[in-house]
């Protein structure tokens, strides 16, 4: 980006974070527990967009990294006593690993549709071996745990309240974005966009697109994954429902309303969608989802670049 | 030799011929609803991810003509049309504005179509599951087993509707239009074939053919707002491993795979049951990715 | 320049359109006329818009600007089978007929229209038949089973039975027998005999020289040079510059 432009993003990004910081302080317990998990779904989407908005790879199974990062850090955080934060997140970070690991070998042979409609139906296949294995995964009913301390073994532990809470996840999905950030940006994020555009050319110009797309895979995985370790220590449990493919599908609305290939855009598609049903269920209870959708088939049809998808072009140069 | 006939003796025969005829009734629905979603993915290239919702509404329209007049073949017709109407009028709102967009586009328009439509569903009908009777009580012997009547019917309607829109697809104009528009979209525009219209009939068509589905399929299972999902993942399960686009393969597909589900249910719990299918389509992807039913690519 | 017969009226007049295909600028301009049951012929090197231009006439590309004109009437960016029922025929490139239908279903793709009786579209299979015999034999027959020639010939069958005023040919004789050649261009004659036009996209100069009576060299997505077929030899400068073999 030029240096003009450089310095109104980093601006944009600073105020939103200080927003962002503020706002446990600020806001009532309900809308501070919102705003958290905003963010955690905001970083699902957005590890989403690593294959939608960059690669050009639609998947539809991302609740099975999320819902295997959620269950992996469940595993820890129940047979480790005391429950350690850490040992969450690499559980957590493992199990998603290998289901991306799975997905991964089967998007280097399948093209468009048939990659979508087959991660469907993979996060499904967890879906049900999660329900159906209730000695291991509580089946229906999922597991309950405690929430772990921030510790470091030997020198502190500090338990989380709500806002230290928050500022942990606010860290960590901050630090997630720069990453990522950084990765689209550099020369493989290049190629990944690349594959996107044209992936016969790609290959023709000497790109090895099968180890691209894998990589983007795993990487797509693992930060669905960390997704799914915030929400297990946010919530305390860890549920079938998250693997169900609605959560694919609801992660692949954020994505497009609010813009792919951009990264900040699903963030701010995840809030949109979240407030819209927040703001929909108070008046119509349980049937939000009507107006919802009809939202998101008209933005579809009529703002097919999505809330932010304006500024794909200058974020990606 | 003795455990060859303890093995022989503990096999579940009469599980497997009940179960052999329920694979094969089961399948016959499933390529019912499989065939529409075959119809407008060839045609239009387009994954209708609100089939199932279709299948559902079906159902819930058969129950209230039931409710009404007590007449199930009178419920299966009218739900046919008017599922077949919404299903057009749906395609013209909604589809047609996605003409000539990436393909992504219209996954995401249809799957915003099904939450709407279940939770319309929901919202009208509330969670309670309805039920409808089956038009006619009893069954028939087989050896020594009683199997009902009314499951053999629902095999034989689903076969002759798959078979009644077969001929008509290679007799007749529209059919030939059907056809031509689903292997050349723009050739069949030049020989002046109404595309656009073309594909709002064939989405009308497979509406109708899932709606019909649903009301056949009602009286086996309770009928509520998310019943349509299920259908719909076998229904691409069994659209991947039958050859997209392949009417054949995906009727072939369906009986294949109902049938080891059913078996599979001896043994296992209905639930991981399922596990069958996807079993199957991973396998396919794996060795035959164009079709198991396809003859192999040179 | 006047066309060929006395009425003066063109019946396509293609009025300075610019085409694109996404961001690529294919056509600059082309204008062009063909009258009445005239032959015209549209020459140049591959890739310079000569089916694009067919393309655009058709209505399967809209221009982004410009106006075609059919029997006096704008016709830009009506859909092509609006165009197909109103008197205006396209055989393309490769052909494309429908591989999966038989010969006998190409054919009715073609005169399966309201408006035609059932005596009709017998005289019109008859005709038909009588100039392609093979298609006759072959008529319940898949197209995807017929010989290069033998689709060819299926291709401009199925349009004449449009019963169309223009016929749009692009390169029909492409990667055909010396025999096959003469048959097109015995057809060609036939079809303006019967008052059809035509306009004739080919590669093969000699052969659109004799068939036409005026013709259109193209360069670079825009109309070179007009002129009566006459006034051209195949070894004239003008064809050497356009065409260059």
């Amino acid at each position: 980006m030029s240096k003009g432009t450089d310095r109104l993003y980093w601006a944009g990004f600073s105020l939103i974070l200080a927003l962002l910081i503020v706002a446990p302080l600020v806001l009532p317990e309900f809308w501070q527990r919102f705003v958290t998990e905003i963010l955690i779904w905001g970083l699902l989407a957005m590890s989403s967009d690593i294959l939608i908005g960059y690669t050009g790879m639609v998947s539809f199974g991302h609740s099975a990294f999320f819902g295997l990062g959620m269950y992996g850090a469940a595993a820890a955080l129940i047979s480790v006593k005391p429950p350690n934060i850490w040992l969450a997140l690499g559980y957590g970070l493992i199990g998603s690993a290998g289901v991306a690991l799975f997905v991964a070998y089967f998007s280097t042979r399948l093209r468009d549709i048939y990659f979508a409609i087959t991660t469907l139906i993979f996060s499904q296949i967890f879906y049900v071996i999660i329900f159906t294995w209730t000695e291991v995964t509580g089946g229906e009913n999922g597991l309950t745990f405690s929430r772990p301390a921030l510790a470091i073994p030997g020198l502190f532990s500090l338990p989380f309240t709500p806002d230290t809470l928050h500022w942990f996840v606010l860290g960590v999905v901050t630090a997630s974005y720069l990453m990522l950030r950084r990765i689209t940006q550099s020369p493989f994020g290049m190629v990944l966009q690349s594959i996107r555009e044209n992936e016969a050319r790609t290959r023709a110009i000497g790109y090895a697109v099968e180890r691209y797309k894998m990589v983007a895979v795993m990487l797509s995985g693992l930060f669905a994954g960390l997704a799914g370790v915030l929400y297990a220590v946010q919530n305390r449990f860890a549920a079938p429902d998250f693997v169900y493919f609605l959560v694919s599908g609801e992660t692949v609305i954020f994505n497009v309303m609010g813009g792919i290939g951009t990264l900040v855009g699903p963030i701010a598609g995840a809030a949109f969608y979240l407030l819209l049903r927040e703001a929909f269920s108070r008046f119509l209870t349980e049937y939000y989802l009507i107006p919802v959708g009809i939202i998101f088939i008209a933005m579809i049809i009529f703002v097919p670049q999505g809330l932010l998808g304006f500024l794909r072009r200058r974020l990606n140069q | 030799m003795e455990l060859v006939a303890e093995f022989l003796h503990a096999i579940p025969y009469d599980q497997i011929l009940i179960q052999t005829l329920n694979g094969i009734v089961a399948g016959m629905i499933l390529a019912l609803v499989a065939s529409g979603l075959t119809l407008i993915f060839g045609i239009m290239d387009v994954v209708n991810f609100a089939h199932g919702e279709l299948f559902m509404l079906g159902a819930y329209v058969g129950v209230i003509i039931i409710a009404a007049t007590g007449n199930f073949w009178l419920a299966l017709i009218v739900a046919t049309l008017i599922v077949a109407v919404l299903g057009a009028a749906l395609q013209i709102t909604t589809l047609r504005p996605l003409l000539g967009r990436d393909p992504l586009t219209t996954i995401l328009a249809t799957f915003g179509l099904s939450l709407v439509l279940q939770n319309y569903a929901l919202w009208q009908f509330g969670p309670v599951a309805r039920k409808i009777q089956e038009p006619f009580t009893g069954s028939f012997s087989i050896f020594y087993l009683q199997y009902p009547w009314y499951r053999v019917l629902i095999a034989a309607l689903s076969a002759a509707i798959i078979g009644g829109f077969w001929l008509f697809l290679k007799h007749g104009t529209y059919g030939i239009w059907i056809r031509a528009t689903t292997q050349d979209r723009v050739m069949a525009q030049a020989m002046g074939i109404p595309v656009p219209w073309v594909h709002t009939a064939a989405f009308a068509i497979g509406a109708g053919m899932a709606a019909a589905s649903g009301v056949l399929f009602a009286p086996l299972v309770g009928v509520t707002h998310a019943m349509g999902l299920d259908w719909v993942l076998k229904a691409f399960i069994v659209v991947v491993v039958g050859g997209m686009g392949n009417l054949g393969g995906s009727i072939a597909a369906s009986i294949f795979i109902s049938l080891l589900e059913s078996y599979a249910s001896i043994w296992l719990d209905p639930a991981q049951a399922v596990i069958v299918s996807f079993v199957v389509l991973i396998l396919t992807l794996l060795f035959r990715p164009t079709g198991l039913f396809v003859p192999t690519p040179k | 320049m006047k066309p060929a017969d006395g009425n003066t009226a063109p019946l396509v007049h293609v009025e300075d359109i610019d085409t694109y295909y996404g961001k690529s600028h294919i056509l600059h301009g082309v204008s062009l006329e063909v009258g009445r049951g005239e032959v015209v012929g549209l020459l140049g090197r591959n890739g310079v818009g000569k089916s694009t231009t067919l393309k655009t006439i058709m209505g399967l590309v809209s221009p982004r600007r410009g106006k075609v004109i059919y029997e006096g009437r704008v016709v830009t960016g009506l859909p092509a089978h609006r165009l197909a029922r109103i008197g205006i025929a396209y055989v393309p490139e490769d052909r494309r007929i429908f591989r999966l239908l038989t010969v006998m279903e190409n054919l009715r793709t073609g005169f399966d229209r309201r408006g035609v009786s059932e005596a009709r579209r017998q005289e019109l299979l008859a005709k038909v038949f009588g100039y392609f015999p093979v298609l006759a034999e072959r008529r319940n027959q898949a197209g995807g089973t017929l010989s290069g020639g033998e689709q060819q010939m299926l291709a401009i069958a199925r349009a004449m039975m449009l019963e169309p005023k223009i016929i749009l040919l692009d390169e029909p004789t492409e990667g055909l027998m010396p025999r096959m050649i003469s048959q097109i261009r015995e057809i060609i004659e036939v079809l303006h005999r019967e008052g059809v036009a035509i306009l004739l996209v080919e590669q093969n100069v000699p052969l659109t020289l004799a068939a036409s009576q005026r013709v259109y060299i193209m360069e670079k997505g825009t109309v070179r040079h007009h002129c009566p077929s006459s006034e051209l030899k195949v070894n004239d400068a003008v064809i050497h510059q356009y065409l260059g073999v």
